[in-house]
């Protein structure tokens, strides 16, 4: 074994130590493990998370209605048509996205711990809200990104992500590309004892549990009643499962939960030479799809972001059609906000015309904006490295060699992903074909995949699977 | 000459094209994995030379002296006049 293959060997005693969690006692079954014991087992009492949260300025932010985005939906959609839509104003958290929701858990509990500081790897938002976090908990903070490509020419978004976290106090380790960031990432924990501080533990999924109780709270004492429909921005996942459970926690009544990504299909996420052509770091299908298929290829053993289990619809939407947005947003609501945050207004302009006017579809984060991850300077990156920008029908964009604006609004169109093709990659990814399934394993799947057992035995018929009762 | 105690950036190569994973893709597995930190310089040294710094956590790292004084230089980008017509097209469509 070289160095690299050595510390990969490790991971789960090193993980261990680093989040406290024994994820084995959680294993049943051939394939399964109990989800919801080890979010109760490892979490805080919701109203405790509130009060982490308030306490430490995160969460309470102001859900906006777009009237004037809405006009226009209106304008584009058949009569009768366009849902008003409504903005959860999540720039306004301290450092600037609802990533602080997650971070804040997740600092408080290192700290309750004892752990001497925390560590994330992260290239998005998250760095910052733990920055942040780390900084009112006086606790040491190491930040490890993907930020460079071989030639040493940094994301300028993710550049700005850097500065954003060194400003809070912490120590940022860059990288060039590769999922092997992996591997610096088990050095570091190993070396500092840090708490690391995953995006995908039981607490960074609580964190975000209040933003989807507060969606439902802030519609009842605006609109006086739920929205019909809640769609999240979706990468790893947990944004969509934390609001989605949350939104469980706080209504009976059904809401949609819709994921919207940018579609950058054809660009590999761990190739050198695609990394600078596409404009989104994250919010994209590049995280979304797999983590929906293998949520725990995460940085933990088990993940607690699983979006399948919450997803009624998935969706994607162009690069041209976020940036369109994006200055959309800015232009007729005054609410000027960063690019990847605005995936889901995207798609939530197109859901609208599906639905009828007296419906509203909440769209449940914005980010900050600034310097290098302004749509501007994404878009001049882009042309700097040969993306041809120009109008016309955004379903005719190539990731890595296009991106194209919406000559007008009407060709904003979000696209649907077939969830049963998801469900069916989940069962291929996740089950192999030597085993024969037990009852316990077809329970474990029809929770994984959101569907009755029944839809569990056609998806296995279909993947040519055997099972036993 | 940079002073002892200066800011500086430092690089350093993590894993050679050799020891890189198996799992990545053609383009990426003939580069070599490259790591940047910033910190404080602990001895007096010149521009490339091999150094150690202290980082912010305290840690002692060590590599290639590459910067010192590390500033930022992203910005807002070339102007885009394509954003003009989109002001264009929702604000008529809009009034």
């Amino acid at each position: 074994m070289n160095k690299y293959e050595t510390i990969m060997a490790r991971k789960n005693e090193i993980m261990k130590k680093a989040i406290g969690i024994d994820y084995s006692m959680y294993e049943y079954g051939q394939i399964g493990f109990r989800y919801e014991d080890m979010m109760r087992d490892h979490g805080y009492p919701i109203h405790i998370v509130r009060w982490i949260q308030r306490d430490h300025g995160v969460g309470g932010t102001p859900l906006k209605e777009l009237k004037n985005i809405t006009s226009l939906v209106r304008q584009t959609a058949n009569p009768g048509k366009g849902a008003r839509i409504f903005i959860k104003d999540e720039a306004l958290n301290d450092s600037g996205s609802f990533k602080a929701r997650r971070a804040a858990i997740s600092c408080y509990h290192a700290k309750r711990l004892g752990y001497p500081g925390v560590i994330a790897a992260t290239s998005g938002n998250y760095g910052a809200a733990v920055a942040s976090q780390a900084a009112k908990l006086n606790l040491p903070c190491i930040i490890v990104q993907e930020c460079y490509d071989s030639q040493g020419i940094g994301q300028p978004e993710i550049i700005e992500k850097a500065r954003a976290c060194e400003a809070y106090g912490a120590e940022v380790i860059q990288l060039s590309v590769g999922p092997e960031l992996f591997y610096v990432f088990l050095q570091l924990l190993e070396e500092t004892g840090y708490f690391n501080a995953s995006l995908y533990t039981p607490y960074g999924i609580l964190g975000i549990e209040t933003l989807g109780m507060e969606v439902i709270e802030d519609c009842m004492k605006q609109i006086g009643k739920v929205p019909d429909m809640v769609v999240c921005t979706n990468a790893g996942g947990g944004n969509l499962t934390g609001t989605a459970r949350g939104i469980a926690r706080a209504t009976e009544d059904k809401v949609t939960i819709v994921g919207a990504s940018v579609n950058l299909f054809g660009l590999h996420m761990a190739s050198d030479r695609d990394f600078n052509r596409k404009s989104f770091t994250t919010g994209h299908t590049g995280f979304g799809m797999p983590f929906m298929i293998q949520p725990d290829r995460s940085d933990v053993p088990r993940s607690a972001a699983r979006a399948l289990r919450y997803i009624d619809r998935y969706v994607t939407i162009t690069q041209g059609e976020v940036f369109f947005m994006t200055e959309t947003l800015a232009l007729l609501e005054g609410i000027e906000r960063g690019p990847a945050g605005n995936t889901a207004l995207a798609c939530a302009f197109s859901l609208a015309k599906e639905l009828n006017q007296d419906q509203v579809i909440v769209v449940q984060e914005t980010e900050y904006t600034g310097a290098g991850k302004h749509h501007q300077a994404q878009l001049s990156f882009a042309r700097e490295h040969g993306i041809d920008i120009h109008f016309g029908d955004p379903k005719d964009e190539i990731p890595g060699k296009s991106i194209i604006l919406p000559k007008d609004p009407r060709f904003i169109r979000a696209k649907e992903v077939d969830l049963h093709r998801i469900r069916l990659s989940y069962i291929g990814a996740n089950v192999s074909k030597d085993k024969i399934l037990g009852l316990d394993d077809i329970q474990y799947l029809s929770q994984e995949l959101g569907v009755l057992q029944a839809d569990v035995y056609d998806l296995l018929r279909e993947k040519e699977l055997r099972w036993t009762l | 000459m940079i002073k002892k105690n200066s800011w500086v950036l430092i690089g350093r190569v993590v894993l050679s094209p050799e020891e890189r994973s198996n799992n990545i893709p053609e383009d990426t597995k003939k580069t070599p994995l490259k790591m940047w930190i910033k910190g404080s310089l602990l001895e007096d040294a010149t521009l490339q030379e091999t150094v150690k710094i202290k980082t912010k956590t305290g840690r002692i790292e060590s590599g290639t002296l590459l910067e010192v004084n590390p500033t930022y230089h992203h910005t807002y980008g070339s102007f885009i006049p394509e954003l003009m017509t989109i002001n264009e097209l929702v604000k008529t469509k809009y009034e």
